[in-house]
């Protein structure tokens, strides 16, 4: 199956009698009859895999703000410090630059660090330390120093934090070779992912999203495991369809899987692909599903110059020319800063409508 | 360079141990700053290097060594130490001096910053270490490279960018790395080595402490006055002596940041002073003098290895060559050179091993004929050297063979049943 999500409400969402009747997936996925399948949040997962990597090596340890005493400032890291001890689960003081570089320092003498930053914005100050230190590090030594260490913490918009905690690094961290980065979007692929992360010997950008962390996904049974892990660098098709592709990451697979259903009532399929790894990217995938459709649309919150959406569209154009029966379709974050007021915001960010929008563009459909 | 200490302040929080090194009052406040010309006129009672400064240490601790040793032997190495130190030192001048002949020849290229004068620093310092210590640098390693361990030759091939170098030709003057050393670089930015230094001295100690593993190695981070300014530096003052982490910082204050005088620059001119401000000694120490260097060191690597914490030693010394090979070097004033020059670290040595009857002039000489063979070999085999194929481009960009979680039989790791082994029963 899919795996088609139905979240509480957040953005309103809830669905209405006529998708229930059209969608075949209304009975599997609607939550009250989800027959015996588990639901977990995205911050359960998160703690749940760092809890059993954890336990599983002892050379894993956490450090950033708040990490310890207080839970973890969005309680992510919750109770490890009570498991774990405080030899394993630093509260650092407020040095981004200085405990990042210790992070990569403790990696090129074999530990495997699990840094966080509070947002991702706050890792500008750090930025050094994992571009030039940990990226590099493997091709400079020639192979001789690797760095097994996972940055992660929350990227992205939340709700009228501001300018300068609201940006999305998935782009700039995205074009440094010597990266690995991952985007997770449901609790499984939270849990998969963090688990592929902490076990890879290189440096690894995690990028959460604030929003996602209490949302609740079913999560199966292969995914409770303590062995499960999701392989880095495949993109997944979350939902299957023939008329456009859409490709995105993090919680704009939320707004896409709407926007998905909205489409399916107007008698236009739509394939959706959660990107998971944004670097290295799966062409292979998207570039397949644009042949099979020959429409593309992609969707990310972050600024739209230089994007992820820009790189894709760049690939698609490059390796699926003639497939193409439109041109691509790109839908980015207003280009500018973020601004505060709750309406401001909403304009500022891709919405529903304007995914629903942009994939009928592609479809050569007015209005 | 006169020096003379007050009564032992203690320091902040540190009165536990007695051989504190204290920190160094130079009183009154001199018109100019140590060996720097950019005030007025060097006060005449200033003294140079002096054979027997040895006994003249400005340390306590290193003076109760000194008393100590007077009942039997008055000197502070013995033969064998005296060859390795001068040995080194020959090594790193030679070496570098070979460096700067290759680059105007267009052998080498990009930025090679040198390190003659500085040569008792780096000496004085690593030949205390074992192999397993670490050590980090900036981008005026390659003695530093040297004197941890790593061979000429290897040196000489990664700056000729060469394939046998130390990091197959992808590092470069900037980037020497050596696991088997434990030379952890060489980082362009200021300030990058040390908390990748802090975070080497971390995993000794999580080592110790949480994988009850038996691990003393202690790691020593060089970097220059001009960093000192820098925020990492505190940051990671800070850190180290919070979670009392085996490490030696080390300040190779050569006066001149390129072009920017250390006292234009910086609000307490005094680095030293910077570590009680943390909660860590703060030494002061002549860097032109290799002994004195070295006992500083020894004290400070000791107090590492017993679990102490670290300790922040500022090394007076001067760079004879510009601050890179491409550098004019037209604001230093040639009368502080002159007067650097003077205190050469390794004439000082000669004359300390020779007066002292430790070694003799042919014997030093034959040492200088070895290492100029050594540094000539070195030339021959990077040049005969090939460089890197065309393959190498793409290669070790991750640890992973294949990059991208693919694993050797170009399946994805996660999908070998192998690759989740190791978890635990959670």
């Amino acid at each position: 199956m899919w795996g088609i999500l139905r979240r509480s409400a957040v953005d309103g969402g809830g669905f209405s009698a006529s998708s229930l009747r059209r969608t075949r997936f209304a009975l599997v996925s609607a939550r009250s009859y989800a027959a015996g399948s588990k639901e977990m949040t995205v911050r359960d997962a998160l703690n749940s895999a760092i809890d059993e990597e954890m336990s599983a090596d002892p050379k894993v340890f956490v450090m950033g703000e708040e990490v310890g005493q207080y839970q973890g400032a969005y309680k992510i890291t919750k109770g490890l410090l009570e498991k774990y001890g405080p030899e394993r689960v630093y509260d650092t003081p407020i040095t981004e630059a200085g405990f990042t570089g210790i992070g990569v320092g403790a990696a090129y003498a074999g530990l495997k660090p699990v840094v966080e930053f509070m947002t991702f914005n706050f890792s500008m100050q750090a930025i050094d330390h994992i571009i030039n230190s940990a990226a590099k590090s493997n091709y400079m030594s020639a192979g001789q120093i690797n760095v097994p260490i996972v940055f992660r913490g929350p990227n992205g918009a939340a709700a009228g934090v501001g300018a300068q905690h609201s940006q999305c690094y998935a782009a700039w961290y995205a074009s440094v070779p010597g990266l690995k980065v991952l985007a997770p979007y449901s609790a499984e692929d939270a849990r998969g992912l963090l688990k592929a992360a902490i076990r890879d010997p290189d440096p690894v950008v995690f990028l959460e999203n604030e929003l996602l962390y209490g949302e609740s996904f079913p999560i199966s049974e292969e995914a409770l495991d303590s062995s499960f892990c999701l392989p880095i660098g495949k993109a997944k098709i979350e939902r299957e369809g023939k008329d456009v592709t859409i490709t995105t990451f993090s919680k704009m697979v939320g707004f896409v899987l709407k926007a998905a259903e909205k489409l399916a009532e107007e008698g236009i399929s739509a394939e959706v692909i959660n990107l998971r790894s944004i670097r290295p990217l799966d062409r292979a995938t998207i570039n397949a599903s644009v042949r099979k459709t020959s429409r593309l649309v992609t969707v990310e919150e972050g600024f739209p110059q230089h994007g992820v959406c820009a790189e894709i569209c760049a690939s698609v154009v490059e390796e699926s020319f003639s497939y193409l029966d439109a041109p691509v379709e790109r839908i980015a974050g207003a280009d500018v800063p973020m601004p505060y007021a709750a309406n401001l915001e909403r304009l500022a960010l891709p919405q529903v409508e304007d995914i629903v929008r942009a994939a009928k563009r592609a479809c050569y459909r007015s209005k | 360079m006169a020096t003379s200490f007050s009564a032992t302040l203690p320091l902040h929080g540190s009165q536990e141990n007695r051989l504190l090194l204290p920190p160094i009052r130079l009183a009154p406040p001199p018109p100019s700053f140590l060996g720097s010309t950019r005030s007025l006129t060097v006060p005449s009672s200033r003294r140079l290097y002096h054979a027997h400064a040895a006994r003249r240490s400005p340390v306590v601790g290193v003076q109760e060594v000194v008393k100590e040793k007077k009942v039997t032997n008055s000197l502070l190495i013995t033969k064998e130490e005296g060859l390795v130190l001068y040995e080194d030192m020959i090594l790193g001048r030679s070496f570098e001096d070979m460096c700067a002949q290759m680059y105007y020849r267009g052998k080498m290229f990009g930025f090679v910053h040198l390190y003659n004068g500085q040569e008792a620093v780096s000496t004085g310092f690593i030949k205390l270490l074992t192999q397993s210590d670490s050590v980090v640098s900036t981008y005026r390693d390659h003695v530093h490279a040297l004197s941890k361990g790593v061979s000429a030759r290897a040196v000489m091939s990664e700056l000729f960018g060469k394939v046998t170098g130390c990091c197959r030709g992808q590092g470069g003057s900037m980037h020497m790395f050596s696991k088997e050393h434990n030379m952890l670089g060489g980082f362009a930015f200021i300030g990058e080595g040390i908390p990748v230094a802090t975070g080497a001295a971390f995993t000794s100690k999580y080592k110790r402490e949480v994988l009850k593993q038996d691990c003393d190695d202690v790691t020593v981070a060089f970097f220059g006055d001009g960093t000192c300014n820098n925020g990492q530096f505190y940051e990671c003052l800070n850190m180290a002596a919070l979670y009392k982490l085996p490490i030696i910082f080390v300040v190779e204050n050569n006066l001149w940041a390129i072009g920017m005088s250390h006292l234009r620059s910086t609000s307490d001119p005094e680095i030293w002073k910077k570590g009680p401000a943390f909660g860590m000694p703060g030494v002061h120490v002549d860097g032109m003098d290799v002994l004195k260097v070295r006992e500083v060191a020894k004290e400070a690597v000791t107090r590492a290895r017993r679990g102490e914490g670290p300790t922040l030693v500022e090394c007076e010394t001067y760079r004879f060559r510009g601050h890179s090979l491409a550098d004019p070097d037209e604001l230093r004033d040639a009368a502080e050179k002159a007067k650097y020059a003077a205190r050469d670290p390794i004439t000082a040595l000669k004359k300390y091993l020779v007066e002292n009857k430790l070694a003799s002039e042919g014997e030093l000489k034959t040492i200088e004929k070895k290492i100029d063979e050594l540094v000539e070999e070195a030339v021959e085999f990077a040049d005969a050297s090939p460089q890197p194929g065309r393959s190498q481009l793409l290669e070790n960009v991750f640890a992973d063979p294949k990059g991208f979680g693919i694993g050797p039989d170009g399946r994805y790791r996660c999908e070998d049943p192998k690759f989740t082994e190791g978890t635990a029963q959670v």
